[in-house]
C-alpha cells in the first residue's frame, strides 16, 4: 500500500497545507501563495495518473515502446500558464485593496468597511 | 526498490518541508522565495514522472514568473503579516485535516501508482494518441500534437483565458498611474535602475540576454520534436525581457518593447490562433482541422497548422506576461 | 569499469563532497556573507563537478554538448548571482560578522521603510 500509493498521499498532504493556508491566514498575499501550493498539489495528482511503469516521456522515438500518457501533461501544461495569469489577477486585486484600505489583511479591510457603514 | 524511489523520497521530503516552512513563515518575502523553490522541486518530480513539457513550464512559470509577480506586489504593499489568531487557525486546521483524511481514505480505491492496467492507461484514447499521432500528424512530441491539434479547441480556450487575465490586470492597474497620487515621495519599486557599481550584474546580464531570447525561440520552434512549445517559449522570452527590466530599469525596457506594442501583441496571438481556425473553415474543413491547409499532404497541413497555432500561443503568452510585469512595476514608479 | 567511468565516479564523488560542505556551511556559518559563500560553493564547484562527471558518462554527443552548454551558462550566472546578493546586502547596510566598526550605512534610495 505504501509503496504503491505514496505519490497520491504526498499530493493530499500538500493539498491540506495549501487549503490550511488559504483558510486560516487573513493576509491576502499569503492566501495566494497557499493557493499556489494547492494548485501544484492538484498538478502532481494529475501527472502521477499519467505515469506508467518503465515508460518514458511521450516523445515518439524508435528506441522506446512504452510511453506515459500525454493527455494529463497537456491539461496541466496549459493549467500552469493559466494559473500564473489568474495569480497575477489576484495580485492586482491585492494591490488595489492595499491602495483603497491601506492594508492587505482581509480582516482589517472588513473592519474598515463596517466602520464606514456605521458612520453613514 | 530501485534508485528512483530514493530520489522520490528526497524530493518529496524537500517539497513537504518547503510547504510547511511556507505556511509557517510570517515574512512574505521569504514565503514568496520559498514558493519559487517549491515550484522548482515539483518540476523535478514532474521530470521523474515523464512529464518533461510540464516540468519545463512549471520551472519557467513557477520559479520565474510567479516569484517576480509576488515580489512586485510585495514592493507595493507590506511584507509582514499578522500573527494568525487561533480563532482562524483551529477551524481551518480541522477542515484541512478532515478533507485530507477523506481524500486519503478515497485514495485507497485508486489503482497502484504507475500500473499498466489502470483505467487511464487502458482507455482507447491512449493508444490512439500514442500510435496514430506519428502517422496522422507526423510530430514526434505527442504532447505538442495533442495540445495543438487533437485538443486544439481547449488550447484556444486557454489562450483566451491568458488574454482575458492580461486585460483584467490592465483594467485594474491601468497604465501605471493611479488616479490619486497621495504619497508625496516616489517609492522604491522593484525595477529601479540598479546603481552604477553593479557593473558585474549589468555586463553578465547583457551577455546572457541574447542567448536567453535565442533559447526561447529554439523552444518555440523545436516544440514539435522535443519538449517545448508556445507556452514555455512565451514565458522564457518574457523572463529574458524582465531580466533586462530588472537590471537596466523599467524605462529602458519600455523603450525596447513598448507597452503599446504589447497591447497589440496580446490580441494578435489569439487572432492568429482563431484565424487558423477560420482559414480551415473557409477551405472546407472543420474548425481547426489542419488537414485541409495543404491540399496534397494532410500531415504537412498539420505541421503548418501546429506551427502557426504555437506561434499565436507564444505571442500572446510573451506579451501577456510582459504586460503583467509592466503593470505591477509601473504602479510602483508612478507613485 | 572503464577508466572514463572511474574518472566520472571520482568527479561525482568530489561534487557530492562540495555539495555536502556547502549545505553544512549554509546551515552552520554565523552570518549572511559567509552563508552566501557556502551557497556559492554549491552552485559553482559542486554543480560543475557533477555536470562534468555526468558528461563523461554520457554516450551521446548531443547530450554532452548540452551539458557543456549548461556548464558554461552556470559559469557565468552563479557567481554573478552570489555577487549581486552580497552587494545588495552590503548596500542595504548589513555588516559582515567580523567587521569591527559599524560601517557607514548608505541610505537606501527612495523610502522603502514603511
Amino acid at each position: 500500500m505504501i509503496a504503491s500509493h505514496y505519490n497520491y498521499w504526498i499530493a493530499v498532504v500538500l493539498l491540506m497545507i495549501g487549503l490550511y493556508v488559504v483558510m486560516s491566514h487573513s493576509n491576502t498575499i499569503k492566501k495566494l501563495i497557499g493557493l499556489n501550493v494547492f494548485q501544484v498539489a492538484v498538478f502532481m495528482l494529475y501527472i502521477s495518473l499519467g505515469k506508467i511503469e518503465g515508460g518514458t516521456a511521450p516523445i515518439v522515438d524508435a528506441a522506446f515502446t512504452v510511453y506515459s500518457h500525454p493527455l494529463p501533461h497537456v491539461l496541466i501544461l496549459t493549467a500552469i500558464v493559466v494559473g500564473v495569469a489568474t495569480t497575477a489577477l489576484g495580485l492586482a486585486l491585492v494591490v488595489r485593496i492595499h491602495e483603497a484600505y491601506g492594508t492587505t489583511d482581509e480582516d482589517e479591510a472588513l473592519i474598515a468597511d463596517r466602520r464606514e457603514a456605521e458612520r453613514t | 526498490m530501485n534508485g528512483f524511489v530514493w530520489i522520490d523520497i528526497v524530493l518529496f521530503t524537500i517539497l513537504a518541508a518547503t510547504a510547511v516552512g511556507l505556511a509557517r513563515t510570517r515574512q512574505l518575502f521569504a514565503a514568496a522565495m520559498l514558493s519559487g523553490l517549491f515550484s522548482l522541486t515539483s518540476a523535478c518530480i514532474f521530470v521523474l514522472q515523464d512529464a518533461v513539457d510540464v516540468a519545463f513550464t512549471e520551472a519557467a512559470v513557477g520559479a520565474g514568473m510567479t516569484t517576480v509577480l509576488f515580489l512586485g506586489t510585495l514592493a507595493l504593499t507590506r511584507s509582514r503579516e499578522k500573527v494568525t489568531p487561533p480563532r482562524r487557525s483551529i477551524p481551518a486546521a480541522l477542515i484541512a485535516i478532515f478533507t485530507g483524511g477523506v481524500l486519503i481514505y478515497a485514495s485507497t480505491d485508486m489503482p497502484p501508482f504507475a500500473a499498466a492496467d489502470t483505467p487511464v492507461q487502458q482507455h482507447p484514447l491512449t493508444q490512439r494518441f500514442l500510435d496514430d499521432s506519428m502517422t496522422e500528424i507526423g510530430v514526434p512530441n505527442v504532447v505538442t500534437s495533442v495540445l495543438a491539434s487533437y485538443r486544439g479547441y481547449d488550447t484556444l480556450g486557454e489562450t483566451v483565458v491568458v488574454f482575458t487575465a492580461a486585460i483584467a490586470v490592465l483594467m485594474l492597474l491601468g497604465r501605471g498611474r493611479p488616479a490619486t497620487s497621495a504619497e508625496p515621495k516616489p517609492r522604491e519599486a522593484l525595477p529601479q535602475p540598479i546603481q552604477h557599481d553593479q557593473r558585474v550584474l549589468r555586463v553578465v546580464s547583457k551577455l546572457m540576454l541574447p542567448f536567453i531570447l535565442l533559447f526561447a525561440l529554439y523552444v518555440q520552434f523545436h516544440g514539435d520534436y522535443g519538449p517545448g512549445g508556445g507556452f514555455q517559449a512565451g514565458v522564457i522570452f518574457a523572463s529574458g525581457l524582465i531580466l533586462y527590466a530588472l537590471v537596466f530599469g523599467l524605462d529602458a525596457a519600455r523603450a525596447a518593447v513598448s507597452p503599446a506594442a504589447l497591447r497589440r501583441m496580446v490580441p494578435l496571438g489569439v487572432l492568429i490562433y482563431a484565424g487558423v481556425g477560420f482559414a480551415t473553415l473557409l477551405l472546407g474543413g472543420a474548425f481547426l482541422d489542419y488537414n485541409v491547409l495543404d491540399a496534397h499532404d494532410p500531415a504537412h497541413g498539420q505541421h503548418l497548422g501546429i506551427l502557426l497555432v504555437e506561434l499565436g500561443v507564444g505571442i500572446t503568452v510573451t506579451a501577456a506576461m510582459l504586460m503583467l510585469f509592466y503593470s505591477f512595476a509601473a504602479r510602483g514608479v508612478g507613485r | 569499469m572503464s577508466p572514463l567511468e572511474w574518472i566520472s565516479n571520482l568527479l561525482l564523488g568530489a561534487g557530492l563532497l562540495c555539495l555536502f560542505t556547502g549545505a553544512l556551511g549554509l546551515y552552520r556559518l554565523p552570518d549572511f556573507y559567509s552563508r552566501t559563500h557556502a551557497a556559492s560553493i554549491i552552485d559553482t564547484a559542486a554543480a560543475a563537478l557533477v555536470v562534468v562527471g555526468l558528461a563523461l558518462r554520457s554516450d551521446s554527443f548531443a547530450t554532452i554538448v548540452r551539458l557543456l552548454l549548461i556548464l558554461l551558462f552556470m559559469f557565468f550566472t552563479s557567481p554573478t548571482a552570489s555577487h549581486a546578493l552580497a552587494q545588495a546586502a552590503l548596500q542595504d547596510g548589513l555588516r559582515p560578522w567580523l567587521a569591527k566598526r559599524p560601517r557607514k550605512t548608505r541610505a537606501r534610495s527612495g523610502g522603502a521603510a514603511e
